[in-house]
């Protein structure tokens, strides 16, 4: 049985990735308290909004260290994916660097949107547990204006304006850049699978 | 409230890619209202979900987003107060933040509509929607969704002269809204307006076009489509 922690990383709207993980039939803590971190099975970073915002919030919350030290199945989701890099473009701000490289953001090209919104297919370049059971005709859903290029982490990748790493997984740690809790079944199949590491 | 739950379940099923909620029972005078109807929805839905109607305020946005929803859209408070727009994107980023247009032709230009909930109150702000959709953009719109009202429930087809404009200036996401009546005005307005996503509401409740065949019918005509 799996001891789920969710990060409060201040986001406006974790509670629908609480809900589906309540779907899966799993409970959560929500929190920001370093010892239940520590505790969990698994933990889950999400983010939404500004990535200096939320490095912001973790360096006020003390939880930089203690995020860096887990050793358990660490989860980032969008720009919780984006705080486990070096740095973000965004705010131009120092984030976790558990993973090497620097989230930038998207060029402004005529026909190419920003932010990038909507559904896109995943193609996987390497085999994760994350990712069992994907084909590549499953779309997952994304609404994010930056992302990490792709390196020797990723995982799965998609093409927006340019290819970047839709999915990075090293060790323990795993970070998906779309969003899994609305992503239907196969976001629902991604976080059953994280569950499962 | 049964009757939205089942709708939203219906459309998960049928493949629908998000879905927008107009809340209708928001208070026009601003009282606070009953919101836990969004945190219904969230529960059941694994899809994305936008709410529109009633959002004044951050504090407003901050209750929809708390029940679970990703994105809130305005529209007649963004038009009274601009500045609106800027302060929920500073608070949840862009990409939460859609604003709605009701526009449509006047004078031989495309002007912004204000308070088209109500026709008793409906008026023409006199803002050109050319200048409006910029400055919406400037001001942290992540999506903008664009209500043609002359197309509005005629289901003769979407306004693509009118959305062509609105493309050439708009370099965040383009929904087209208004005037869906048979599976080609979704084609053309994707191939024409090339916009990122066509809204249709009448012809999805009355079932006069089901969501899986509009996806077949657009994969056939090559526009990629969620199956």
């Amino acid at each position: 049985m799996s001891r789920l922690a969710i990060i409060d990383s201040g986001g406006a709207n974790i509670a629908s990735l609480q809900f589906a993980i309540e779907r899966l039939g799993v409970e959560a803590t929500l929190t920001t308290d370093p010892s239940k971190l520590a505790a969990a099975s698994h933990v889950i970073l999400p983010g939404v909004g500004a990535a200096a915002d939320c490095m912001a919030r973790l360096e006020a919350l003390n939880l930089t260290d203690t995020i860096r030290s887990l050793r358990q199945p660490l989860l980032g989701i969008c720009v919780g994916m984006q705080l486990l890099f070096e740095g973000s473009e965004e705010g131009d701000v120092a984030c976790l660097g558990i993973l090497p490289g620097r989230v930038r953001r998207f060029p402004n090209l005529a026909g190419m949107p920003v932010p990038h919104m909507g559904w896109n297919q995943l193609n996987i370049t390497r085999p994760t547990p994350l990712l069992t059971g994907l084909t590549a005709d499953d779309y997952v859903y994304y609404v994010h204006s930056y992302a990490a290029p792709v390196s020797t982490d990723t995982v799965a990748t998609t093409d927006y304006s340019n290819r970047f790493s839709a999915a990075v997984q090293r060790d323990n740690v795993f970070g998906v850049q779309f969003h899994p809790e609305r992503s239907a079944r196969p976001g629902a199949l991604i976080l059953a699978n994280f569950l499962k590491v | 409230m049964g009757d939205i739950l089942e709708l939203a379940a219906r459309y998960r099923e049928e493949g629908a890619d998000e879905l927008v909620f107009y809340d209708i029972t928001a208070s026009p005078d601003g009282r606070s209202v009953d919101r836990s109807w969004v945190r219904r929805v969230a529960r059941l839905l694994d899809i994305p979900f936008c709410v529109a109607g009633g959002i004044r305020s951050v504090a407003d946005a901050e209750a929809v987003l708390a029940e679970g929803a990703e994105k809130i859209s305005v529209n007649s408070p963004a038009l009274a107060d601009p500045d609106l727009i800027d302060r929920l994107s500073g608070r949840f980023g862009a990409q939460c933040v859609v604003v709605g247009i009701d526009s449509q032709t006047a004078d031989g230009e495309f002007l912004v509509y204000q308070f088209t909930g109500d026709p008793t109150r409906t008026r023409n702000t006199a803002r050109r929607t050319i200048d409006w959709v910029q400055e919406v953009q400037q001001r942290g719109a992540g999506e903008i969704v664009l209500n043609c009202m002359a197309s509005d429930g005629v289901r003769h087809g979407y306004d693509l002269p009118q959305l062509k404009a609105v493309r050439a200036v708009c370099s965040v996401p383009l929904i087209a809204s208004g005037g869906a009546g048979a599976p080609e005005h979704f084609a053309d307005v994707f191939n024409q307006a090339a916009v990122d996503g066509a809204l249709a509401a009448s012809v999805f409740h009355s079932g006069n076009i089901a969501i899986p065949d509009l996806k077949r019918y657009l994969r056939d005509a090559h526009i990629e489509v969620r199956p």
